[in-house]
């Protein structure tokens, strides 16, 4: 039997919106994922340790606070120092376009904005993910 | 050094991986498992189950972190229905648990039930096992929320604590088999609601009438958002293990508890070796159609397919 994609939807920083959280968190669900949903307001730390312990294929995460620039990367290095890379990591929220080259050369793999189908965040993350 | 040897130094990467392993049924992760049994039988387990938004989750955490100021290392299991159309899940039950996930001597982990039915998963005994070996020495096991008959959470935890809410029905519920008769410890949550008395007077008359008189499950009044009372709860869970040492019922249990899941195992691989030899030579679809014609009956068909393996 195929094993389901483990995929930890994390909402790192303050902002309190998890609507589009929920709606990818659903999406995966449909697509035959087990998501881990680890709520508001987490930090990178606890991201990370969350990922680890619940051993996930993929890290999203969504922000719409405006800093991604910061709490993105960071995320992506706290799991590089604890010797995990073999986990895709992706990002959605309110970013603008300016700002996406930055993040995909600090190792988010994909940044979905606003109008981005489900379809289309399903389909990449079956595409890219790293560990069979 | 290989994933045994990290377990053993605390290495919770490796600790996670092997859940994965075992919940993906790798055949290597039971080999794992078969060196480091040995290393098993330090952990108490609790059991903790209830009907949806019984508030499971948050007594759970709070529940751990009494522990943890007493210094001890605690894993948490928490389980979620998959989804039986899709495969997928969503497993929130961390949502309650944000306070532990920093701590170091706290491992949580959540398991989608994938298809197995009964409150938990098919892997939830491995990954106790693997939560013993890594050290912990009380482990939690959160169940999906249950209805009235998903009990096999007492095949695996040494105290059952049942969360319930005021208001959940009348005092013929409280009567009813199936869940009500699995728990040590009673924990009315939400207590701060009206008819949280009624719902405590309603069980307690219903424990007057059990034939065993030698231990009663404790019903404690708690509330788990407002961590009111959570000490008087965690004291009731640790004299039901008190009376399971002294009396000799924790080895009792436990032996019954490994007849069952040795049982398990094999029903279990019976079932994969009959289905492996059933759709290779197409007997199972074949029969099936013929039950259907009224060509044969079930019982034939079943003697046909143990014959397989008899054979």
């Amino acid at each position: 039997m195929e094993r389901p994609i483990r995929v930890l939807v994390a909402k790192p920083g303050l902002d309190g919106h998890d609507r589009g959280a929920k709606v990818i968190a659903r999406a995966l669900r449909d697509a035959g994922m087990e998501v881990i949903y680890t709520g508001l307001r987490q930090t990178p730390e606890q991201i990370v340790e969350a990922a680890i312990q619940e051993d996930v294929d993929v890290v999203a995460m969504s922000i719409l606070s405006g800093a991604h620039n910061t709490l993105f990367p960071k995320v992506v290095n706290l799991l590089k120092e604890r010797g995990v890379t073999d986990r895709l990591i992706v990002g959605g929220g309110v970013i603008p376009e300016d700002d996406i080259p930055f993040l995909i050369s600090s190792g988010v793999e994909a940044i979905f904005t606003p109008g981005t189908s489900t379809k289309d965040v399903v389909e990449f993350i079956k595409t890219h993910v790293k560990r069979q | 050094m290989n994933i045994e040897d990290k377990i053993l130094a605390g290495d919770k990467i490796a600790c996670a991986r092997l859940i994965s392993m075992l919940e993906n049924n790798e055949k290597e992760a039971e080999e794992i498992l078969k060196k480091l049994y040995e290393k098993t039988g330090n952990a108490y387990v609790i059991g903790v189950t209830g009907s949806p938004g019984a508030g499971k989750s948050t007594l759970t955490d709070k529940m751990a972190k009494k522990l943890r100021e007493k210094g001890f290392k605690i894993g948490i299991l928490a389980i979620d229905p998959t989804s039986p159309f899709t495969g997928g899940a969503i497993l929130g039950d961390r949502i309650r648990m944000t306070d532990l996930i920093l701590d170091e001597g706290v491992f949580i982990r959540s398991m989608g039930t994938r298809g197995n039915l009964g409150g938990l998963s098919k892997a939830t005994s491995s990954a106790i096992k693997v939560l013993d070996i890594f050290g912990c020495d009380y482990i939690f096991i959160e169940t999906v929320g249950v209805g009235q008959s998903e009990i096999d959470i007492v095949k695996m935890a040494d105290t059952v604590v049942m969360v319930l809410t005021p208001n959940m029905g009348d005092d013929i519920q409280a009567i009813k088999a199936g869940t009500m008769e699995i728990a040590d410890v009673f924990a009315i949550n939400k207590s701060d609601l009206d008819g949280a008395d009624k719902t405590k007077f309603e069980i307690e008359m219903n424990l007057d009438l059990n034939e065993n008189t030698d231990f009663r499950p404790k019903v404690i009044k708690v509330s788990a958002l407002k961590n009111k009372d959570i000490d008087i709860l965690l004291d009731a869970v640790l004299e039901h293990k008190d009376y399971q040492m002294r009396t000799g019922n924790f080895e009792k249990r436990r032996i019954d508890n490994v007849k069952q899941e040795v049982l398990d195992l094999v029903k279990e691989n019976l079932i994969n070796l009959i289905m492996k030899k059933a759709v290779e030579n197409d007997l199972l679809n074949k029969l099936a159609k013929e039950v259907y014609a009224r060509k044969k009956d079930p019982y034939t068909a079943k003697e046909e397919l143990i014959n397989l393996l008899l054979n």
